[in-house]
């Protein structure tokens, strides 16, 4: 499962698959990961050494899996992760970057940054609990935050004598979880993280599950599927003017495609200006392409010289995305200091920054029940609701559900820099 | 759609020069750290992508310890002049004749530690506001959870149990008079990412990299390199050996490794058989289990 074999020849060539875990330290999850990591051959001797010494010095027995992936000293003192963590693995056909969140309730703005960029989601749960609240509050933000795909790991098989109908009686409970979530693929994969069965190696012990392992499941998830490749979207980030003889013309737009596909030719919209021109040209470095897509970094040159700054969004003419100054969002609120209504904000959104005004809240969601109900409370930390917003400058934007990259927003607090909340703009 | 695949290394080149993008559009005076290292060097390359065909929009800074190899100031030299970039020098020397640092005593001394100083000094007295560095979040316990941009009050420090969520890819560098920033564009990048884009990107390397013979001796299991200023135990025996550096630092904790490998690709193929990993070299790590995450704390790189 390493890298072992032709890494100059397999490798070059490889996917990226990211994905979230989400679960607290009951369920497994470390363990998890450090059996992953440690079954693909991504932990080294040296880690392997400091973690048995931990071990040991902490009176276990056993090396413990789970302190590959707890990093922080105030973490390892108290046996908790507080933070989003990184993991990094690569199998002969994908690299993965895992984000680690933790799972309590008070850790739900963690959940929704590791969510935020992953493109699967792994949820645990313990076969011997079944369905918990906590199952499905990580179900519903990684739906909510769109991650395309779900994993369902049942977890601890290897306590429940691996027995079939548990699995399948918690398979047929989630049946009645499905209809509130919003997935491309829901995947099932009973597993025993300690014992590794059917983490990397099919278990001999659960012949009845004919389906394949859960890193083969992670080796042939879709990586498309987060990526809107319909509208063509481009936030302008940076303008590059040399200034120097050779170029001495030269004006492009750097930035990063956000939608769509774009060719030189193609009828282009400036917003939110609306001033309309064709691509000339889309650069890299000492070189032109003759098609751009997500998530590409190019400079794009237009045929016409127009006044067009960080900020703007170039977008194909053939689909266009709303503009406006009233936006509502479902916001998370990530700040200790509550949400102030009617309070005045900075907005970040594409590489467009406005200040704004959180005029309203409209809705409250209970993450345990997936139930939203009216409510028009301010929102607390970890806290999720419908909110409206004025912004004093118009955003160009797409619906959340239609394009994660231009439908997304940041709320900054203008006094202490914070980034006190985020959106989704439904 | 499936025309429409980028490789792992060419969405990581993505992701990085979005990252420099950001940070030439966010602040008024970047600066990108140098220390000579591959991780540097790859993020020189992926600055002149970002910005071609206009000259990279920041300096480089190298914080000298005065205990360099003297390739790697040879190779900085000649980068520099290759590509049009500036170099600022803080030196560490310069610190300890100011009063500002005192050079550790004893064997294990290491000026790695009093580069902090020196670094915050250059930080504030050219006013940078932000110090692009190389940092992936894979080498280190501490560095999984650094943020791409990551805050730094006016002491330098950084609060890991306080850093600010970072979602999507909107960045919040926003701050306040005499705090800075530090940025890591390659967060995401691994050993073998780095390297598999050496090679891909045909990026010239110091020579430090490849097999030399050199004058080493071993420290508790790690080959270290002979110099005038390397203090050793009685014991510790000076040989000739065939050597190559995984990681390039100041000499007194820049552990060497014992290899063959004289191209971009053998170093590919040794990385993918190692089971060490790069930082089992340093031993600056080595100090205690939480030796990264107090170095960050007060201001490290």
């Amino acid at each position: 499962m390493s890298m072992n074999q032709n890494p100059t020849e397999g490798y070059l060539d490889m996917e990226l698959l990211r994905f979230t875990t989400a679960g607290s330290v009951d369920d497994g999850k470390s363990t998890l990961i450090g059996r992953l990591l440690y079954d693909s051959k991504a932990i080294f001797e040296d880690q392997m050494e400091a973690v048995k010494d931990y071990s040991l010095r902490r009176g276990r027995t056993e090396i413990d899996l789970s302190l590959f992936t707890d990093g922080l000293r105030s973490e390892r003192e108290q046996g908790i992760t507080i933070d989003v963590a990184y993991r990094y693995f690569a199998t002969p056909k994908r690299k993965f970057i895992i984000a680690d969140t933790p799972g309590h309730i008070q850790y739900t703005r963690n959940m929704v940054t590791g969510a935020s960029t992953a493109n699967a989601a792994i949820i645990l749960i313990d076969a011997r609990n079944g369905i918990t609240e906590q199952t499905r509050r990580h179900c519903f933000i990684a739906s909510l935050l769109r991650i395309p795909n779900l994993i369902v790991c049942v977890n601890k098989m290897d306590l429940v004598d691996y027995d079939a109908s548990i699995y399948n009686r918690i398979l047929f409970e989630f049946k009645s979880l499905e209809s509130k979530l919003n997935f491309n693929e829901i995947k099932f994969v009973p597993i025993s993280a300690l014992n590794g069965d059917n983490v990397v190696q099919k278990s001999a012990k659960m012949p009845w599950y004919t389906g394949i392992t859960l890193l083969e499941v992670l080796e042939t998830t879709d990586i498309q599927t987060g990526n809107n490749f319909t509208d063509g979207r481009f936030p302008v980030q940076y303008v590059i003017r040399p200034h120097h003889t050779n170029y001495h013309d030269y004006r492009g737009y750097a930035g990063r495609i956000e939608g769509g596909i774009f060719h030189p030719g193609d009828q282009v919209v400036v917003l939110p200006s609306g001033f309309r021109s064709v691509v000339e040209s889309i650069d890299q470095y000492k070189s032109s392409v003759t098609e751009a897509f997500p998530p590409m970094s190019v400079t794009m040159r237009l045929a016409d010289d127009l006044d067009i700054s960080r900020g703007d969004m170039i977008v194909k003419a053939d689909s266009m995305p709303d503009v406006g100054q009233d936006i509502n969002a479902m916001v998370c609120w990530m700040n200790p200091s509550p949400m102030r209504l009617g309070g005045s904000y900075i907005l970040r959104q594409t590489t467009r920054e406005v200040k704004c005004i959180l005029r309203d809240s409209a809705s409250r969601v209970d993450v345990n029940t997936l139930e939203e109900t009216d409510s028009h409370e301010a929102l607390s930390m970890n806290e999720i609701g419908r909110v409206n917003i004025k912004t004093a400058k118009p955003l160009v934007f797409d619906t959340y559900q239609r394009n994660r990259r231009t439908g997304s927003l940041i709320l900054i607090d203008e006094a202490t820099n914070e980034t006190v909340g985020v959106g989704m703009i439904v | 759609m499936s025309n429409f695949n980028l490789t792992h290394l060419q969405e990581l080149e993505a992701e990085s020069i979005y990252i420099l993008r950001e940070v030439a559009a966010q602040f008024e005076r970047p600066v990108l750290l140098f220390s000579g290292g591959k991780d540097s060097i790859v993020l020189v390359h992926l600055s002149l992508k970002a910005f071609w065909p206009a000259p990279v929009p920041f300096p480089l800074l190298h914080i000298d310890t005065g205990h360099n190899f003297p390739e790697t100031l040879e190779y900085r030299d000649k980068l520099v002049r290759q590509t049009g970039t500036t170099l600022i020098v803080g030196s560490v020397e310069e610190s300890i004749r100011q009063g500002r640092v005192v050079d550790e005593k004893g064997v294990n001394a290491s000026r790695n530690v009093l580069q902090t100083t020196t670094l915050l000094d250059a930080i504030a007295a050219h006013k940078f506001d932000a110090a692009i560095g190389g940092a992936r979040r894979d080498e280190e316990k501490a560095r999984a959870k650094e943020r791409f941009f990551s805050h730094r009050d006016e002491f330098g420090q950084w609060d890991p149990k306080n850093q600010r969520p970072e979602l999507w890819n909107i960045f919040n560098g926003r701050k306040r008079l005499g705090e800075h920033f530090r940025v890591f564009p390659i967060s995401n990048w691994t050993e073998m990412d780095v390297w598999q884009y050496i090679l891909l990107e045909k990026i010239e390397m110091p020579s430090l990299y490849f097999t030399h013979r050199r004058l080493v001796f071993q420290r508790d299991g790690v080959w270290l390199a002979d110099a005038p200023f390397m203090a050793k135990f009685p014991d510790e025996k000076v040989v000739e050996m065939d050597v190559r550096c995984r990681t390039i630092g100041d000499v007194t904790c820049t552990g060497v490794t014992l290899s063959h490998a004289n191209s971009v690709e053998d170093i590919v193929n040794e990385i993918a058989a190692t089971r060490i990993t790069e930082r089992g070299g340093r031993y600056d790590d080595r100090r205690s289990d939480a030796a990264m995450e107090d170095r960050k704390r007060e201001g490290y790189f």
